[in-house]
Formats: structure tokens, sequence, C-alpha cells
């Protein structure tokens, strides 16, 4: 909850625990989350995700963590360097 | 926040089976997540804490937390959690119902716990009708509800369980929803930390066996109604009459400091062992006579 800016954040959804109630597709307020053919919830937008924690707070399986990224992961986020080039 | 996730990990019972059993939508989830960063948020150890449930679907929540918990008989967690309290004090005994455990069936044990202040936090989790049992009216029933047992409607005027507790002198009484999880974790944060008897009414949405048979299509659809039926206590009081019917207030109704029935238990206990008739009557501390200690305490009655 402390940064609000996008991407630095990734949700991961746990499909095992998921049981497709619909709820953190639904109340994302930056619908990253919608449910696939299975029913299931499943990232689609993760750039756009801002870190609010809805989702995690109010998934009732347990089965959401949004993570921060590790800095410097993903071109965009702070500290980002671009792999050295190989041969 | 990630680690909010990862923190629940830490409290569930990993042998048992997950998912839980709650069905898809179900508050209860959300209310267990709850329960766990409060009572981690207090930084108390699993050892202190005593999760007392009864029958029900929410009864269910003290099979999968690790802390020490006791699956009682229907309506009356709040009799073994009163017992426990009396037993060791230093325990956080938190006893968690459903609404048909709570009003109905343990609604005498209820009321009495409020008036006697035992040091509890009961949290009800209010789903407003038997989820377990096949969707039976219950106390919270909403007039005109369909349910299993009242297919035109329901005809009886439901329990308001805030009310209720604030009557029969609960130390603190608060109404949470489960959409709004940061509040319902504060409040049931100071359920837990404060002196007395505290209650917090959990509402707690059921598609299966109330939604769908009330025109909810799905179980977002009772969230949503939630959301836009939940509103402050502080803004509540300023509505008209007319728009109270469709708002239900939530926040902290009753905040009192009296001291709980174990406290003042052990007030009168100490002052009783203050008394020199009194000092001779105690056991010996090898080996216990019940013949002699009680003829002791017969002359101290005396």
């Amino acid at each position: 909850m402390t940064d609000r800016h996008k991407g630095l954040t990734e949700v991961v959804i746990y499909p095992a625990w998921c049981k497709g109630c619909g709820i953190c597709a639904a109340f994302c307020p930056e619908k990253v989350i919608e449910l696939d053919a299975e029913g299931k919830a499943r990232a689609v937008r993760q750039e756009d995700c801002i870190n609010c924690g809805f989702c995690e707070l109010h998934c009732p399986d347990f089965a959401i963590s949004v993570r921060t990224k590790e800095p410097g992961a993903d071109p965009g986020t702070p500290g980002y360097k671009p792999p050295a080039k190989g041969k | 926040m990630s680690d909010v996730t990862q923190l629940i990990h830490q409290y569930l019972r990993h042998n048992k089976k997950f998912p839980h059993v709650f069905c898809p939508g179900c508050g209860h989830g959300i209310a267990l997540g709850s329960l766990i960063r409060a009572v981690h948020g207090l930084s108390l150890s699993k050892d202190e804490v005593v999760v007392v449930a009864g029958i029900g679907c929410s009864g269910r929540i003290a099979v999968y937390v690790d802390f020490n918990t006791v699956h009682t008989t229907h309506g009356r967690a709040l009799t073994f959690a009163t017992g426990i309290k009396m037993a060791s004090p230093k325990l956080k005994v938190i006893c968690i119902m459903g609404d048909g455990d709570a009003l109905a069936i343990g609604g005498n044990h209820l009321i009495h716990a409020a008036r006697r202040n035992i040091g509890i936090a009961a949290l009800v989790l209010n789903n407003n009708i038997y989820g377990m049992t096949g969707g039976q009216t219950s106390p919270t029933t909403p007039g005109g509800a369909r349910t299993a047992t009242s297919p035109y409607g329901a005809l009886e005027k439901p329990f308001d369980l805030v009310d209720l507790a604030r009557a029969a002198g609960a130390n603190y009484v608060a109404r949470g929803t489960v959409f709004q999880a940061h509040l319902l974790d504060r409040l049931i944060s100071s359920a837990i930390e404060r002196p007395g008897f505290n209650l917090v009414e959990v509402l707690t949405p059921c598609h299966t066996q109330y939604g769908r048979k009330n025109k909810f299509k799905n179980p977002v659809d009772m969230y949503q109604a939630l959301k836009h039926a939940a509103v402050p206590r502080e803004a509540w009081e300023h509505f008209s009459e007319a728009e109270r019917k469709e708002r239900i207030p939530v926040g902290v109704f009753v905040e009192r400091d009296e001291p709980g029935l174990e406290e003042r238990y052990r007030v009168m206990q100490a002052a009783l062992l203050a008394r020199p008739k009194a000092r001779e009557a105690l056991p010996e501390p090898n080996g216990h006579d019940p013949a002699s200690t009680k003829a002791k305490l017969e002359g101290v009655e005396s």
C-alpha cells in the first residue's frame, strides 16, 4: 500500500485454491483480473496493477498474492539495467 | 501486499484440506483472514489465543486456524468460552458464532454473557440464514426474504444484534462487513484487546442459500449490495427514516470500560484471601486434603 505506481507489483493467483467467485475481477479498480474459460481468476493486465491490495484482502480463499517485483527486473521499473550483451 | 497472504498461511493448519469448505463467494473466508490479521497485529502468540466456535458454517473457522481451538455444540460456544476465561484469564478467548448459533439456539447464552461482561471477544458471522442445514429462516433473516422455510417471504421481524447486545450490557459492540476488510480488521482487533464482553457483528453474504432465492444472480451482486447498504454510523444517524430502511450502519456503537467478570472475580478472591481466617483455609502447598480444606472453609463462612 506504500506505492501506487503501476508496474511495480505482480498479481500471483494460485489456481488450485481459487473457487471462481469473481469478487477480485468485479472490484479490481484497474481491471487487472478476469475470469478465464474455466471460471478461475487470472491476472490479464499485470502492468496496470496499482498495488491497492483489494484482491488480496478480499479473496475468501487466500488464493491471491500481490507481490513487489524485484527492483530492476522489468524495463521501466526503477533500477532497471539492460542485460549485458552476450557474444 | 504479498505479506498478507503469507501471513495467513503461517496461521493456517496445513494438515487440513484446502481450499476450505466455504462456498464460492462466501464471506466467512474474508472474516477468517481478518481474524488472523487482527491476532497478528496484536503480536499475540498462537498459544495465547483460544478460538471457540459453535456449529454451522462459521464453526469451521476454528478447524482451520492454528491456535488453541474448541469446536463445541450448537449455540453453546459462549458457555465453553466462559469456562475457559474464568479458569485462565490470561488467555485471549475469541468466540466465533453464526447468527442462528448466537441468536436462536444460543440466544440466552449471548444475553447473559453480555450481562456478566465476561472477557470474551465474540464474533457473530451474520449471513441472515442457516446456511449449513439447508437455508432455513434464521432470527436475522430480513422480513420478506425467501428461504427454504419461507418460500413466500419471511413474516417475522429480524433481530438487531447491535441493539440487543447494547441493551444486555456488552462492553463493546461493533458491526462490520466483509466488504470493508480494513475496518473489520480494526474492529476485531479492538474486540480482542479490550476488557469485558466485546461483540462484533460481521455481515457476510451467503449466496448459495440466501442469495440464489433472493434475486442475487451471483456472489458479486451480494457484495455490491453490501457495498451500497453499509454506511458509517455517524452518517447513518443523519439519515431520514426512509433512507435508513435501505442502509445498515457500520462502525462502533458501544464503548464502555467496565472490568470483566474474571477481573472482578480475581479482586473478590484476593480480598477474601486477605482475611485472616481465609488464609488458614488455604490448602497445604504440597498435597491436597479435600476433607480438611472443606472443614477449614466452613470455618471461614461461620
